[in-house]
């Protein structure tokens, strides 16, 4: 994962609230096997439709509850790949936030007008490390889980971080824990 | 110091701080070959097939294709044999296409017996809530966790927050799980329960049946819950017991898992008391789950509201939805029933849908289909004779998978088309690109492909 530290330039507008992950990327895209070749599909029927225009700049701001809905990380990866490198809301869904997080993209939570401002003054700066965003006429600071910030600010791998600590995950298993739950492979 | 269901069961699964660790990982085809092929690229074992299962379900055609060889649509096909190869590759037990036990991943794990009280469950899909209803902690994750899973066994995780939502007195007759929880929904809103696990109880809850709270937890997602839970009783092991997952030692099982419930006295985050006995039978009329009222109710006017942000998205639902304000839902006109999707899918809803249907036809001007959630709740309906009440009518009956719940397959709305849906999301072009979704009960979505459009099932025979 690339690390994530100042994130700055033009800002693209999507003005809807409850923007959810099918409308992301739509499910006929989630076919591919591959990580990559989503870019192209964003937003697809909203974008083809007309409805919406969108540049690729580096920050999108949008309205609450943004990637409600299904868990598909594709969609992630659909913005990244258009060219997306951090989403501005005023809240997220669980699961697309923590999907962010796994992928280097940022991720951040401001009060709808410090939103609105932002989107207002067409261009921004999101500073993770000290938390906040300005950008021209304003500032605000955001919160972000310390983990999810030093992992997201080293581009740490998760999966890397917790083999680190195996020895926990052996010593779980070994233990009364890790007998619990049925046993798939014997099932027929 | 008393505990809420949830703190037992995760403070019983912490490896370390905020590492929990996942007793059965649910695999399907859609969010799973990035995983595996990171785990190709980085040279990383599965670390425990045997408490992983996979199944093909998203994807597959429910018009009787056999095998994933001979699914017609090409990247459908690869999707579902590279789930069959990896499983193989990795050691995964697999139901694919054509095996007697494929099905909608959230109905097979419960069916086998694999969802059992006090686990921690997870699965690249976010109605994984689901398997809350048995007292476990289930939840959806996106393709890098589902990595992370295999190749650990655990999942980074905050703790999340703790929501109880008490439901007092019982539903009245007609009125069902489903509309439990889309009128609960509608009431806190799409993001109304984010960042918290849900516990539903109260004797309305208590009440229900084992595949009723699995409606329930299924759609927590909806309401943008992590997860939701109901406490194990005796409904929870009398559907279990027998099946072939559960413990070998039943009863042993039994006493364990009467340690689980919320003590008295525990504390959660937030509290919500919901009367059950006003709840109605609901009929989405928008673009979100939480765009919801009674069937008795009209399509809500946006200039009411005074949320800005929420006028503007009714505005924008009711043109999509190519409804007008004031019009009463019962004269709205879907032209397709689908009966079907993990969130109503199960022997007893189709069980329920079929009851409706008294001898009577589907209207001409209506397409209706069912779907069962698995290849084993198909067996069991037409060992039941339920396929032939349904065909009878009118209704066509299909090969288990997510179907039209999600249109990935060949069931798909087109444009403008109008559906009375089981299903769990009636978001723009969910069901087809234009299609528009109405959510509704399996007794309400039969009863609106017979009379062609909705009616009030309590004042319906």
């Amino acid at each position: 994962m690339e690390a994530v530290s100042i994130i700055e330039g033009p800002v693209s507008l999507l003005d809807r609230s409850d923007v959810d992950t099918d409308q992301i990327i739509p499910k006929q895209f989630l076919k591919r096997v591959e990580r990559t070749g989503f870019g192209e599909f964003l937003f697809y029927d909203w974008i083809r439709d007309g409805e919406i225009e969108l540049e690729p700049n580096p920050i999108l701001v949008s309205g609450r509850n943004f990637g409600s809905g299904s868990s598909r990380e594709h969609a992630v990866w659909a913005l990244q790949q258009f060219g997306f490198d951090a989403v501005v809301a005023p809240s997220f869904s669980d699961i697309f936030f923590s999907n962010c997080t796994k992928n280097g993209f940022l991720p951040v939570v401001l009060e709808e007008a410090e939103c609105v401002a932002l989107a207002a003054a067409g261009s921004g700066r999101i500073d993770l490390e000290n938390q906040k965003v300005s950008w021209e006429g304003g500032e605000a600071s955001f919160e972000i889980d310390p983990e999810i910030k030093r992992r997201l600010f080293g581009g740490l791998d998760d999966i890397a971080l917790t083999l680190q600590g195996e020895k926990d995950i052996e010593a779980f298993e070994s233990g009364p824990g890790g007998s619990y739950g049925p046993v798939t492979t014997s099932l027929s | 110091m008393p505990k809420t269901m949830f703190e037992k069961i995760w403070e019983e699964h912490e490896v370390r701080d905020e590492l929990i660790y996942i007793d059965l990982h649910l695999v399907h085809e859609v969010t799973s070959p990035q995983a595996f092929e990171g785990l190709r690229m980085t040279g990383r074992e599965l670390r425990r097939p045997d408490k992983t299962i996979a199944t093909a379900d998203h994807n597959v055609p429910t018009d009787g294709t056999p095998t994933a060889k001979l699914i017609a649509d090409t990247l459908s096909r690869k999707q579902v044999e590279t789930l069959e190869q990896n499983a193989a590759d990795f050691g995964v037990p697999v139901y694919s296409l054509g095996s007697k036990t494929q099905g909608i991943v959230h109905v097979i794990g419960p069916e086998l017996g694999l969802t059992q009280p006090g686990m921690t469950i997870v699965c690249g899909d976010s109605h994984t809530s689901t398997h809350g209803a048995f007292g476990a902690l289930a939840f959806g994750i996106g393709t890098s966790e589902v990595e992370h899973v295999m190749a650990t066994q655990t999942l980074v995780q905050r703790r999340p927050r703790t929501m109880r939502i008490n439901y007092s007195g019982r539903l009245g007759p007609g009125v069902t799980s489903k509309d439990l929880i889309l009128a609960t929904i509608g009431r806190l809103g799409t993001g109304g329960m984010a960042g918290y696990v849900v516990e539903y109880a109260g004797e309305a809850i208590r009440a229900l049946t084992m595949e009723e709270r699995l409606t329930v937890c299924n759609m927590t997602i909806e309401g943008g819950g992590r997860a939701g839970m109901i406490a194990p009783d005796e409904t929870t092991y009398e559907y279990m017991r027998g099946k072939p997952g559960v413990p070998e030692d039943f009863e042993a099982a039994i006493e364990r898992w009467r340690e689980l419930p919320t003590d008295e006295g525990a504390s959660f985050d937030y509290e919500v008391d919901i009367d059950a006995t006003l709840i109605s039978p609901m009929v989405t009329w928008g673009t979100t789950p939480g765009m919801v009222v009674q069937v008795t109710d009209q399509v809500p006017d946006p200039s009411q509201m005074e949320d800005a942000a929420k006028r503007e998205s009714a505005e924008r639902a009711l043109q999509y939805m190519g409804l007008s304000a004031g019009t009463p839902i019962e004269e709205i006109r879907p032209e397709r029933v689908f009966i079907g999707s993990c969130t109503n899918s199960r022997i007893s809803d189709l069980r329920e849908a079929a009851a409706a249907i008294k001898g009577r036809r589907v209207a001409d001007s209506i397409r209706a289909m069912v779907v069962p959630g698995s290849a084993m709740v198909k067996k069991q309906a037409e060992e039941e004779g339920l396929d032939r009440i349904f065909e009878d009518a009118g209704f066509e009956w299909r090969g288990a998978g997510c179907s039209m719940c999600l249109g990935m397959n060949p069931d798909i709305l087109i444009e403008g088309e109008r559906c009375a849906s089981t299903s769990n999301r009636n978001f723009e072009g969910r069901q087809g690109k234009g299609g528009r979704t109405h959510l509704v009960s399996p007794t309400m979505a039969t009863a609106a492909a017979i009379e062609g459009h909705f009616v009030d099932v309590r004042n319906w025979n």
